[in-house]
C-alpha cells in the first residue's frame, strides 16, 4: 500500500508546490499508516529527485519515455496508473494546477477512483474517507465522501505549509507500457512568460480594479508589488479593457489563487471576483467607498483614494525595508 | 465535423447559497438557473466555428445530464444557436456519473470534437471533460484558451504553468476550455428563441452508471472576522499589522 503523489517538474526542477504536495502526502500517509511514494516523469537529476526525501517521500519512481515528452494526458495517465497499480496506491494526490486538472479525471476513470478536487486540508476521516472541499466557488463547503478503494485528491496550490520530514529515500526506474494507438497532440509553438513571478506560485499578490481609473496609473501598483516580491493581478474589466494582460485576470472566470496575502486596490469585490481569491489567507482592501463589498472579505482595509494611498503605503514600506 | 458541447445547469453565479435541512442539501428556492458560464463560452466558440464555412464544422449539438427541470437551460442553448440537444434523464451525484452518461450519448452518435468548460460553477470539480475522454479513450487537451478549426484540422492553445503552447490535435478529441476561448457569450436573438421551440431535445434514460462519491453534508463558508480599518494617512499601521499580527509580510 502507498500514498502516491505526482511530482511534476519544470525543466528538471521541482517547485514549492511539489514539496507542498509531498508534505500533504506524508501526513495523509501517516493517517492511513502507509508509506509515501512519488512518481516523476521526464528527465530529473537524482539529486533533485532525492530532495523529495526531505518531505517524507521514501521512494521516488522515475520514468522517462519518448512518448511522454510532450504533454499527452492520455499517455501520461497510462504511465501513472501503472505506477499506482505497482505500488498498490490507495490514494493519489496531484496538484490542482493545469496538469493535475488534466490528469486527475483521466486517472479516476482508469483506476475507478472517486475524486475530490481542489482540496486544501487533510481528510476529516479515513474510513469512511471524508474530505472537505470548496463548492459554489466559495459560497459553501462540502464534506465529500469518496466511496472507492482508491482515492484521488487534487491539492490547491499554497494551501499546505511545507513540513520538513527527512526520511531515507530510494529511486526506482520504471518502464511504462504505452500504446501507439492515437496520435499525440503535436506542439507547434511554445511560449514562456520569462522572469515573472507566476500568479499561481506567488505568496503575495497585488491586484488592481477599475478604481485604478486608467492603465496609466499602474506604476505605483507595480512598485508596491516589486517591493513585496509579489505577483500582480487584476479584476476582469481591467483585462477586458486591455489595461493589463489576460493572464492577470483573477476570479471565477480567470485564475483562482490562494496567496498568503491578497491586496485588492480599487476592486469592488463582486462575488465572481471573490470566487477567485476567497482562499487567500489575508485580504487587504483599499477602496474609496466604505460600503464596497470587498470589505466584507477583507481582514484589513483602508478607505481612501488609491492614487493617494498607494504612494504613502510605498513610502512606509520603504522605511520598514530600510530598517 | 460535428461538435458536441457539454453543458451544466448551475445557479446564477451572483446567488448567495443557502443550506437546507441542517446542511444536508442546498436550498434551491428562488435560484435562477443558468448555463455554466464556461460552457456558454464553449458553445459560443463552437457556433462561431460552425458559422465560418472555412472551418468545416457542420453541426453543433449540446448535451446535458439532468432532470426535466433543466430543459429551460437546454432551450436557451438551442436559442443561442445549437442545432440540437441531448439530455440523459439522471440527476447526477458526481462527475463520474455525469461523464458516464455523456459517454453513452457520444457512443451512439458521431462527434469529432467535444468541448467542456474547465469547471462548473457549482461543484468546481474540473473533472467531467477528462473523465469523458478517458471513458471514450480519446485524446484530451485541458486548459484550452484558443481553438481554431480549419477544414477539419484542429489547432488549440493550451495554458501551462508559466506559459502557453500551440498544439495541433487530431480528432476525435475532447477540449476542456477556459478563459480566452470566446470573448463574450453569444446572446439569444428573438429569431433564435422562436427557432429553439422546434428544435429537438433527444432524451435518453439513465444507463445505470454509478457515482463514486457522495456529499455527506454542506457547511457555510467560515465567517471572516470583520475588517479592521486603518487611517489613509497612516499606512504604516497597516504594514505593522501585516507583519506582526497576520505575519504575511
Ligand atoms: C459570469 C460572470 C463572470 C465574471 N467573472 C469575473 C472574474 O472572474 N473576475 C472578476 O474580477 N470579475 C468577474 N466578473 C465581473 C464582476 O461581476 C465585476 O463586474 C468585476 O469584478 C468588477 O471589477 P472591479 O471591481 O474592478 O470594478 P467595479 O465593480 O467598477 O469596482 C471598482 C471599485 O473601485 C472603487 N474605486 C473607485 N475609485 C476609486 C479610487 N479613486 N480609489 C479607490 N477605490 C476606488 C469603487 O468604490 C469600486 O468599489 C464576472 C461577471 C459575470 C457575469
Amino acid at each position: 500500500m502507498a500514498v502516491l503523489i505526482y511530482a511534476e517538474n519544470w525543466e528538471g526542477k521541482f517547485k514549492k508546490l511539489t514539496f507542498e504536495l509531498a508534505s500533504y502526502g506524508a501526513q495523509l500517509a501517516s493517517m492511513i499508516q502507509t508509506q509515501l511514494v512519488a512518481v516523476s516523469i521526464g528527465e530529473v537529476a537524482d539529486e533533485e529527485l532525492l530532495k523529495l526525501g526531505n518531505y517524507g517521500v521514501s521512494k521516488v519512481i522515475s520514468l522517462n519515455h519518448p512518448q511522454l515528452q510532450s504533454f499527452d494526458s492520455r499517455q501520461i495517465t497510462r504511465a501513472i496508473a501503472q505506477v499506482a497499480e505497482q505500488v498498490e496506491a490507495s490514494a493519489l494526490v496531484l496538484s490542482a494546477n493545469n496538469s493535475g486538472k488534466a490528469l486527475a479525471p483521466r486517472l479516476a476513470v482508469r483506476l475507478k477512483a472517486g475524486i475530490a478536487s481542489g482540496v486544501n486540508q487533510l481528510p476529516t476521516s479515513i474510513s469512511p474517507f471524508v474530505v472537505s472541499k470548496k463548492v459554489f466557488s466559495g459560497g459553501a463547503f462540502a464534506s465529500l465522501t469518496i466511496n472507492t478503494t482508491v482515492k484521488i485528491l487534487t491539492l490547491l496550490q499554497n494551501s499546505m505549509e511545507l513540513k520538513e520530514q527527512i526520511v531515507s529515500c530510494t529511486i526506482e526506474r520504471f518502464e511504462p507500457t504505452l500504446d501507439g494507438g492515437l496520435t499525440s497532440p503535436k506542439v507547434l509553438e511554445s511560449h514562456k512568460h520569462a522572469g515573472k513571478i507566476l500568479l499561481s506560485d506567488a505568496e503575495i499578490v497585488v491586484s488592481g480594479g477599475r478604481g485604478m481609473k486608467s492603465a496609466d496609473n499602474w506604476a505605483p501598483l507595480l512598485e508596491l508589488a516589486e517591493l513585496l516580491n509579489a505577483a500582480t493581478a487584476c479584476s476582469r474589466p481591467i483585462s477586458d479593457e486591455g489595461w493589463r494582460p489576460h493572464d492577470e485576470h483573477t476570479g471565477q472566470t480567470g485564475k483562482i489563487i490562494a496567496p498568503n496575502l491578497y491586496i485588492a486596490i480599487g476592486i469592488s469585490g463582486a462575488t465572481q471576483h471573490i470566487a477567485g481569491v476567497s482562499s487567500s489567507k489575508c485580504i487587504v482592501a483599499i477602496n474609496n467607498d466604505k460600503s464596497a463589498p470587498i470589505f466584507e472579505s477583507a481582514q484589513y482595509g483602508i478607505v481612501g483614494d488609491a492614487a493617494k494611498v498607494l504612494p504613502k503605503l510605498i513610502d512606509a514600506l520603504k522605511v520598514i525595508k530600510n530598517k | 465535423m460535428n461538435i458536441l458541447v457539454c453543458i451544466s445547469n448551475v445557479p446564477d453565479t451572483t446567488v448567495r447559497i443557502k443550506l437546507a435541512d441542517n446542511g444536508a442539501t442546498i436550498d434551491n428556492t428562488g435560484i435562477q438557473w443558468i448555463i455554466n458560464p464556461w460552457d456558454e463560452l464553449a458553445l459560443t466558440r463552437a457556433l462561431e466555428l460552425r458559422d465560418d464555412p472555412s472551418s468545416g464544422v457542420k453541426q453543433v449539438s449540446v448535451a446535458h445530464v439532468g432532470l426535466v427541470g433543466a430543459e429551460p437551460t437546454i432551450r436557451k442553448a438551442l436559442a443561442i444557436g445549437a442545432d440540437n440537444a441531448y439530455r440523459v434523464n439522471c440527476d447526477p451525484a458526481d462527475a463520474f456519473q455525469t461523464a458516464a452518461c455523456l459517454a453513452s450519448i457520444v457512443k451512439n452518435a458521431s462527434f469529432d470534437l467535444i468541448l467542456c468548460g474547465i469547471e462548473s460553477s457549482d461543484y468546481n470539480g474540473s473533472n467531467v471533460g477528462g473523465m469523458l475522454a478517458e471513458m471514450l479513450d480519446w485524446v484530451s487537451v485541458s486548459g484550452v484558451s484558443f481553438l481554431k478549426v480549419e477544414n477539419g484540422s484542429i489547432t488549440v492553445n493550451r495554458e501551462i504553468d508559466g506559459g502557453r503552447e500551440t498544439l495541433q490535435v487530431q480528432s476525435p478529441c475532447v477540449c476542456v476550455v477556459q478563459k480566452g476561448i470566446a470573448k463574450e457569450p453569444r446572446i439569444a436573438a428573438m429569431r433564435g428563441i422562436m427557432q429553439a421551440r422546434t428544435k429537438t431535445i433527444a432524451v435518453s434514460e439513465w444507463n445505470g452508471a454509478e457515482s463514486l462519491t457522495t456529499v455527506a453534508s454542506y457547511q457555510p463558508p467560515k465567517a471572516r472576522p470583520s475588517c479592521k480599518f486603518f487611517d489613509a494617512d497612516s499606512p504604516e499601521k497597516l504594514l505593522e499589522a501585516l507583519q506582526n499580527e497576520a505575519k504575511v509580510i
